[in-house]
């Protein structure tokens, strides 16, 4: 078995500041890594440069054998919208507003050529019944949506074209406790059945100890630690994973 | 008519201008960028048409203006007057006499022949702008064929109203490479720009950007599979003439609802009619 992504010492500096620095790691299909560390350690900057969001400095990142830091603009896109996926923190960012929950969910498709208004209508009702969102509400704007609704239906827009790669922001960001916890049990549900790989940026300790195989622990954009989760949240080696773990408040 | 230079505008401008029209013509519906000049005339009412029509007249010229259809409204009567005094060109209302025809919002009836230049007149050229407010961006998803975004509209307006509700400046495909904008023609008239023998040149004014579809280009209309592609019409014949082929105009006739249909092509009605 080879790794579906290969990142091998991503750099990227803001000027003389550090967004990140040599950062290597494998991932497996089927696989899910969390990055966590606080604000400002360069996770969200890892992540944006990963999915070419933004240029990085230096280093490679390896999908299906190619460099995909070195992809013309238009393989790049087209990637975006087949077999990778990107879950920003905020679903305003990752929606069309005043376009209907249908018509999210559809424009991937549309995006890689399908051309039946039948077909794509009943993608997107699947795809919404997926995400526990009423079919009949998929002629709605998501403005009409609350915040975990529109999360899931950022979350159904990216999957409908079945990606095997998926970037999440902080995908729990700004939801109260129990949303969250659906958004989790969701999530991990569409994970797991789909053989999704998925690298998981966040903040939130609980997110990763439930969704990630793998987790990455960064601070001042080095990565200071990586294991197994339960590993790292079990016995931190590092005086900074130490730290994070010991300030979850214990409920 | 000695103040003026030939069609008003000074020879190096019809240059610069001919020169974007010949990179539109090479490069079917991509919109390219020219330096657009003030005109005696308010943004809006067909500053870029006049522009391209300057550009393009020569004085054996006979010129045809019009406006939705009709020779005798408005913006169609001040243009011609506009180019009968700064060129003194010869004019005519019959679509089969006449080698330029600037147009807003129609296509003749009358079918066009080789030779012939159509000139639009365009409010807004790029036909992703009302789905990405950003030019950049716009441009980008053009030079990438980035064209999912103009399929969602057409969904959304199935979804919403059971049909593509689109009725005019309905978007098309040329050539299978670019999506262009036709300008506010009724969709009626988007066939009619397919494998057309005449020449169609598109001019924005406000937005500096030239068109065009050069003779025998293929424009398809974009729709779905099971939504196809329907060039829609009032269904009545013309109250004047009794053409059942032409589009029409719906003219309220009194305060209690009645109407009539008549035919948008005054031309064409006006020829019917004597026959």
């Amino acid at each position: 078995m080879t790794p579906l992504l290969q990142v091998r010492g991503i750099e990227k500096r803001y000027g003389g500041r550090i967004g990140c620095i040599d950062v290597s790691f494998d991932l497996w299909p089927g696989e899910v890594m969390g990055i966590v560390g606080e604000s400002g350690s360069g996770k969200s900057t890892l992540l944006s440069c990963l999915a070419g969001h933004q240029p990085s400095d230096k280093g490679e990142v390896i999908f299906h054998g190619r460099d995909v830091l070195k992809l013309s603009e238009a393989e790049r896109r087209r990637l975006g919208r087949t077999d990778w996926a990107f879950v920003h923190q905020n679903p305003r960012d990752g929606l069309r507003m005043n376009v209907s929950a249908g018509g999210n969910v559809g424009e991937r498709l549309m995006a890689v050529g399908e051309r039946h208004y039948g077909n794509i209508r009943d993608t997107a009702e699947d795809w919404l019944q997926r995400v526990e969102i009423n079919a009949d509400r998929i002629d709605d704007r998501p403005r009409q949506f609350s915040g975990g609704m529109q999360q899931r239906l950022q979350i159904a827009r990216n999957l409908v074209t079945g990606p095997k790669l998926v970037f999440m922001d902080e995908p729990t960001g700004g939801l109260d406790v129990s949303v969250q916890a659906r958004l989790l049990d969701l999530l991990r549900g569409l994970v797991r059945r789909m053989g999704l790989s998925a690298i998981i940026v966040t903040h939130d300790l609980a997110v990763v100890r439930l969704l990630a195989d793998r987790l990455m622990v960064m601070k001042g954009g080095h990565v200071v630690e990586q294991g197994l989760t339960d590993q790292v949240l079990d016995d931190p080696q590092h005086a900074y994973t130490q730290l994070l773990v010991s300030s979850v408040l214990q409920v | 008519m000695d103040d003026y230079n030939f069609a008003y505008l000074d020879e190096d401008t019809k240059r610069m201008i001919r020169r974007a029209l010949l990179k539109a013509v090479a490069i079917p519906g991509y919109q390219v960028p020219f330096s657009s000049r003030e005109m005696p005339m308010p943004y809006g009412w067909g500053t870029g048409g006049v522009q391209v029509t300057a550009a393009c007249l020569k004085p054996d010229d006979t010129l045809k203006v019009i406006d939705q259809g009709a020779d005798d409204t408005t913006n169609a009567v001040s243009i011609r007057k506009f180019f009968q005094r700064t060129a003194e060109v010869a004019v005519t209302e019959r679509t089969q006499d006449a080698t330029i025809i600037q147009t807003r919002h129609r296509i003749p009836e009358a079918p066009l022949q080789p030779g012939q230049i159509m000139v639009f007149q365009v409010p807004i050229p790029e036909p992703l702008r009302f789905l990405e407010p950003r030019e950049t961006e716009t441009r980008r998803m053009h030079a990438l064929e980035d064209y999912g975004l103009m399929q969602v509209k057409l969904y959304e307006d199935i979804a919403r109203h059971g049909e593509i509700a689109t009725a005019y400046a309905y978007p098309v495909k040329v050539e299978d490479r670019y999506v262009m904008d036709p300008s506010p023609i009724p969709k009626f008239d988007n066939p009619k720009m397919n494998d057309s023998p005449a020449l169609m040149l598109f001019g924005a004014g406000r937005e500096q950007r030239i068109y065009a579809l050069p003779p025998h280009t293929k424009v398809e209309s974009l729709d779905f599979e099971d939504f196809p592609f329907v060039a829609g019409k009032a269904d009545h014949p013309c109250a004047i003439c009794g053409s059942t082929e032409s589009y029409l105009d719906e003219i309220i006739t009194d305060d209690a609802g009645s109407r009539m249909f008549v035919c948008s092509d005054t031309s064409y009605c006006q020829e019917r009619s004597v026959q």
